[in-house]
């Protein structure tokens, strides 16, 4: 086959932003007294646009990249070329495949033309008859690494990042040859830590030195002269005067390889069970490909890869995945849905935070480090006021010590924070937030108290979780200065920020919120002042139902593992423990005064927090989870107990109606934002879609909506599918 | 900082090395040319860092002052370039740097006055060079000349234009025919050639890897100006720009080029303590004005007057390396020292007008161009590198050969030179 053979399936993609393969003919350099080892084609791949649009690997580029490649072949036939060399536009190499493009294909034979294509293009780059170069100048994920790593030989750049196999973490395995290649080329223990453990580690990536330093490049360059350096280099390959050598690399045919690579597998198995539950398909499929072709041909292998691939394509989790990672993280949380207008905020050059307990000192370490302008604290006693701003200084001194900030920046963080007993210190702050008790008549008297203190102009925030923002505003002189401004533990950590906005928050006000958000490298989301926001509402509906089918009888592991299939980062019992029981009993009960019985309070649960118990599951000796008989004897049972699928479809089903009502009552703009908030603040799975793709996906939301969130498509397989 | 020994009242003045000189490639300047796109900073960056490649026993942090020179000091050739050039080229921050600026002569003079430093004892080791990419930044923009030069009549306005002043010496001397200005052109693009064809100028450029929009990435090893095989018809056809019927046309004068030199500067004592080579001796150098209206006679006041300060006579001087702007201004500084037109001391590998000027940088091409005839031709004892400058000034400086058996340095280094090992 030759790339031509595409042409019909890549005139589908007629809006496909094209990444040209433009060619150079460059004379390579001689080495002292020698004649040049002759001429070089060198490939850049670039889409013409700048680097906010990175370059991608669609259906049409990959005709005419193949295209371009066959023509070098030709020449390398003739005796013309000595080599070819492979390199992208300033800052990628190419970020991978045109996943927009990916998620179009509606039938699963355009899937397998799809992986056909890239093995047919790369499988040209590997057999030019002269030796193949990757110079890898920037990033390069997926297929951008698999056009590295099919090239006879790699350079790296000590600049480039972003260099991974992500397809695990997209519901995609790396078939086009990565699977293959790499294990050989790095070893399959390393191999599993790029295509497996990275991946699902919040999709992290390698920089230019550690893919090195794994085997993945033979040589390494800085920047500022790398691609004059590459070719240098090349031409030393070319001319036999440098042979690389691979210290990582293994022959697979060798007598102890096998047993390595089975181990490696059986690693990656162990992880991706710890990591997912195996409620994802694709990081087993990775493993599973990984496995057979240890004792089969490339070609062999490259049959399996298109074929797993043709079928991942197709399934609902790689759209969900897709939607969640390119729709809702990279895209709409850049773009916050009803935001008003940016130019409507307000400078935010110093910063109140009422309280100095730990919320309110995670909150002073964040926006003195993030906005760099000095941070109040105060609280009623001096004893309390030291030791908020002391633990701030111990956090900066910690960063200090890990060498994650130098020692001036860490004396200026420590400078900007300082705390009073008197409130008197926020006369010229512009932005003031409250973490005090989550109680409504303290927070309203300490928001009596800041208006007489602070300017017309400054904004008041609230870092309540199930306090009504609407209510606690009700006695200002001006409410429109009030706005929720709800965090997630752990501060530092968690990305998402819920930004309440009640009846009467006005615009430039909630525009400063916005642009705080960001500065605070937040993702804002705006929400209506409804009990318990988003996350914590679909949280405490999920948990409901899970402790209650635990007081109705159901055995506690049944109870707490019935969610498994969903892949959530812990299970209810866990979760629960790590909010604490007194704080989620709290919450439940005011959502239980909002909505009733949809949020049925536990008398188990109270129980438990009446005698001071702070997790049902403990470590037995022998290691595994239990529940003490001293827990199980404060609570008592029901007689109907349920099936772990019963709990699942039980659990399902209250999230979809939950969700739908959300969605009646306004909360947020669409079910995307429900799925943002999910992802970001409660680390529900990207596979998951944030949590409606999956209601649609399982029957759910037609079940209790007769209706799904999404139109087909937008994060599952086209209905023509 | 230095490590030679002197006291608070006494001072020893040192010899000075010239240890190493590259270039980029040049190009032409314009949309069309190699460069166009690339950065000038890039440039002089690609210089220093191979120059530290090529000199492994030089630790970068010895390296006491960066000075880099442009005529144009804003955009990518702002900034205090010798500093910012040193940054991104990977010096440790410990290096300082600064910018220089006399138009033509800037790399020349920033090797003068950091040599001046290193004879004093303020520095062991120095990088002088310079850039000039005249596709970024055309001759004079920008620039505000003083109205008084016009109302109280200190500079003719046209002496402002380089061409015209090129006319005017050919009216100051009549012998300098245009056929004379033409045949010495042709040569410059003969020998040029003539020297690319026996490997003598590749060895000291450092290669440039550039991007065109719509075109990918290649990397430049050669010099894009040169017009090999240029004849006398092809220059008889050529228009003369300045004036109807003048003598002055783009085939015997340097074109507008983009390109970068650096040169690594030492004492003597420094060079031989950490091993580096000696190409060159640093015997003498002299700056000296004269009217701006023939800017191009600026050579022959600044060599005699460096001649002077060397206690040497033109006869001294075995080769000659001059800077090419026009080729009436090396005619009348050949014509005034009684030198032939094809003499074969002068210019052996040709000139600016084949290979190009890219302003602040050519001082620094010459001065690596003599180091190798140095190396060619032991028999050579004394050369000069000059060259003429706008608004009326020349500069020379004159250097000892160390293959030479009378060679006058107090160190002579293991190795004088080994040539290019990149």
């Amino acid at each position: 086959m030759s790339a031509a053979d595409f042409i019909e399936f890549a005139a589908l993609f007629p809006d496909e932003t094209v990444t040209h393969a433009l060619v150079r003919d460059i004379e390579l350099p001689a080495a002292a007294g020698k004649p040049s080892p002759g001429t070089f084609a060198l490939i850049t791949l670039d889409n013409g646009l700048d680097h906010s649009k990175p370059t991608t690997l669609g259906p049409r580029t990959l005709v005419e990249l193949g295209k371009v490649l066959e023509g070098l072949r030709e020449r390398a036939a003739r005796g013309e070329i000595a080599g070819v060399g492979v390199t992208g536009k300033p800052y990628y190499l190419v970020a991978g495949a045109d996943l927009s493009a990916v998620k179009a294909l509606e039938k699963r034979e355009h899937g397998l033309w799809m992986a056909q294509l890239g093995h047919d293009v790369y499988r040209t780059l590997a057999n030019l008859g002269v030796p193949s170069f990757a110079f890898i100048n920037g990033a390069a994920l997926g297929g951008g690494l698999e056009i590295a790593l099919q090239s006879t030989y790699r350079t790296m750049s000590t600049g480039a990042g972003a260099l991974a196999l992500p397809e695990a973490f997209l519901g995609l395995v790396p078939g086009w040859g990565g699977v293959y290649i790499l294990p050989r080329l790095i070893g399959p223990e390393n191999a599993v830590k790029v295509m497996i453990e990275n991946p699902l580690s919040n999709n992290r990536t390698l920089t230019g030195p550690q893919a090195f330093e794994l085997g993945i490049a033979d040589a390494l360059f800085e920047p500022a002269d790398f691609l004059e350096q590459s070719l240098a280099w090349a031409a030393e390959v070319i001319s036999g005067h440098v042979v690389p050598e691979r210290g990582n690399a293994v022959d697979p045919a060798a007598p102890d390889t096998a047993a390595r690579w089975a181990a490696a597998v059986a690693a990656g198995r162990r992880f991706v069970e710890a990591k997912t539950s195996h409620a994802a398909h694709a990081p087993g499929k990775v493993l599973d490909l990984l496995e057979a072709n240890r004792t089969i041909t490339q070609a062999e292998s490259a049959e399996l890869e298109c074929e797993t691939l043709a079928e991942l394509m197709q399934t609902d989790e790689f759209r969900a995945t897709v939607y969640a990672f390119l729709d809702l993280v990279q895209k709409r949380s850049k773009r916050p849905a009803g935001a008003p207008d940016r130019n409507l905020a307000r400078p935010v050059t110093k910063v109140g935070v009422v309280g100095a307990g730990l919320m309110a000192s995670q909150l002073a370490l964040l926006f003195a480090r993030q906005l760099k302008v000095p941070v109040v604290m105060t609280d009623i006693d001096q004893g309390r006021v030291d030791k908020g701003v002391g633990y701030v200084h111990a956090e900066v001194d910690k960063l200090l010590g890990k060498q994650r900030i130098s020692q001036d920046a860490a004396n200026r963080t420590k400078a900007l924070v300082t705390g009073s007993v008197s409130k008197d210190v926020f006369t010229d702050a512009d932005f003031v937030i409250e973490a005090v008790f989550e109680e409504l008549n303290v927070k309203k008297q300490v928001f009596a108290e800041l208006e007489a203190i602070v300017t017309p102009d400054c904004i008041l925030a609230t870092n309540t979780s199930s306090l009504s923002v609407t209510a606690m505003a009700e006695d200002l002189q001006h409410p429109e200065r009030l706005v929720g401004f709800h965090f997630f533990n752990p501060v530092a950590v968690m990305p998402l920020l819920e930004i309440v906005r009640a009846p009467r928050t006005d615009d430039a006000v909630l525009a400063t919120a916005f642009e705080l958000a960001k500065a605070l490298k937040k993702t804002g989301v705006l929400v209506k002042d409804a009990p318990a926001f988003v996350v914590n509402r679909i949280l405490l509906r999920l948990m409901g139902e899970v402790t209650a089918a635990f007081d109705e009888g159901t055995p506690a592991d049944v109870a707490d593992n019935a969610l498994r299939p969903m892949g959530l980062p812990m299970t209810p019992f866990t979760l629960l423990a790590m909010v604490g029981l007194p704080v989620a009993q709290h919450v439940q009960e005011s959502l239980n005064a909002a909505f009733g019985d949809r949020f049925p309070v536990s008398a188990n649960l109270q129980k438990l927090i009446d005698n001071g118990v702070k997790a049902l599951w403990e470590t037995a000796p022998d290691g595994t989870q239990e529940i003490p008989q001293s827990t199980l004897s404060l609570m008592s049972f029901g007689t109907s107990p349920s099936t772990g699928e019963d709990v699942l479809r039980r659990t399902q089903d209250a999230l979809a109606q939950e969700i739908g009502l959300m969605l009646d009552e306004g909360v947020v703009a669409g079910p995307e934002d429900i799925d943002l908030c999910m992802i970001l603040g409660a680390g529900w799975p990207m596979f998951l879609g944030g949590i409606t793709p999956y209601l649609d996906r399982v029957g759910a939301s037609e079940r209790v909506n007769g209706k799904p969130f999404l139109p087909p498509g937008r994060a599952s397989r086209p209905a023509a599918g | 900082m230095s490590h030679h020994g002197s006291g608070a009242s006494q001072r020893t003045v040192r010899d000075i090395v010239f240890v190493d000189g590259v270039r980029t490639p040049f190009g032409r300047a314009g949309e069309k040319g190699i460069y166009a796109g690339t950065r000038a900073d890039d440039l002089i960056v690609k210089c220093i860092r191979e120059l530290l490649r090529r000199n492994p026993s030089l630790p970068p942090e010895r390296v006491d002052e960066v000075a880099i020179a442009a005529t144009t000091q804003t955009g990518d050739q702002g900034l205090t370039l010798g500093r910012t050039a040193a940054l991104l080229a990977g010096l440790p921050r410990t290096v300082p740097g600064f910018a220089i600026d006399r138009m033509c002569a800037g790399a020349m003079t920033a090797v003068t006055s950091t040599a001046g430093g290193i004879g004093f004892g303020a520095y062991d080791v120095v990088i002088a060079g310079g850039v000039e990419h005249m596709g970024n930044h055309p001759m004079g923009s920008g620039a505000d000349p003083n109205p008084r030069f016009m109302s109280e009549r200190l500079v003719d306005p046209a002496a402002l234009n380089m061409g015209n002043t090129a006319e005017n010496l050919h009216d100051r001397f009549p012998a300098i025919t245009k056929q004379r200005a033409d045949t010495y052109a042709v040569a410059s693009q003969a020998k040029l050639a003539a020297a690319y064809g026996k490997g003598l100028i590749q060895p000291d450029l450092v290669p440039v890897a550039a991007r065109k929009p719509g075109e990918g990435w290649t990397v430049h090893s050669v010099d894009e100006p040169p017009r090999p095989g240029t004849t006398m018809a092809d220059l008889d056809a050529l228009r003369t720009p300045f004036r109807p019927h003048g003598r002055v046309t783009a085939g015997n004068s340097a074109g507008l080029n983009d390109g970068a030199t650096a040169a690594v500067l030492a004492s003597a004592e420094a060079a031989a303590e950490l091993g580096l080579p000696v190409k060159m001796r640093l015997v003498s150098y002299a700056y000296a004005g004269v009217e701006p209206e023939v800017m191009g006679i600026g050579p022959v006041p600044a060599t005699e007057k460096a001649l002077d300060n060397a206690g040497l006579t033109i006869g001294d001087i075995g080769l000659f390396e001059i800077n090419e702007a026009f080729a009436v201004q090396v005619l009348s500084f050949l014509d005034h020292f009684g030198i032939p037109d094809d003499d074969p001391r002068v210019n052996r590998y040709g000139g600016a007008i084949a290979v190009g000027h890219p302003l602040a940088s050519s001082g620094v091409r010459l001065m690596t161009q003599l180091a190798r005839q140095f190396e060619e031709d032991p028999s050579v004892r004394f050369g000069i590198t000059a060259m003429c400058v706008g608004l009326g000034m020349g500069g020379t400086v004159i250097w000892e050969n160390p293959h030479h058996p009378d060679y006058s340095g107090t160190t002579s280094a293991a190795s004088a030179t080994e040539g290019a090992t990149a």
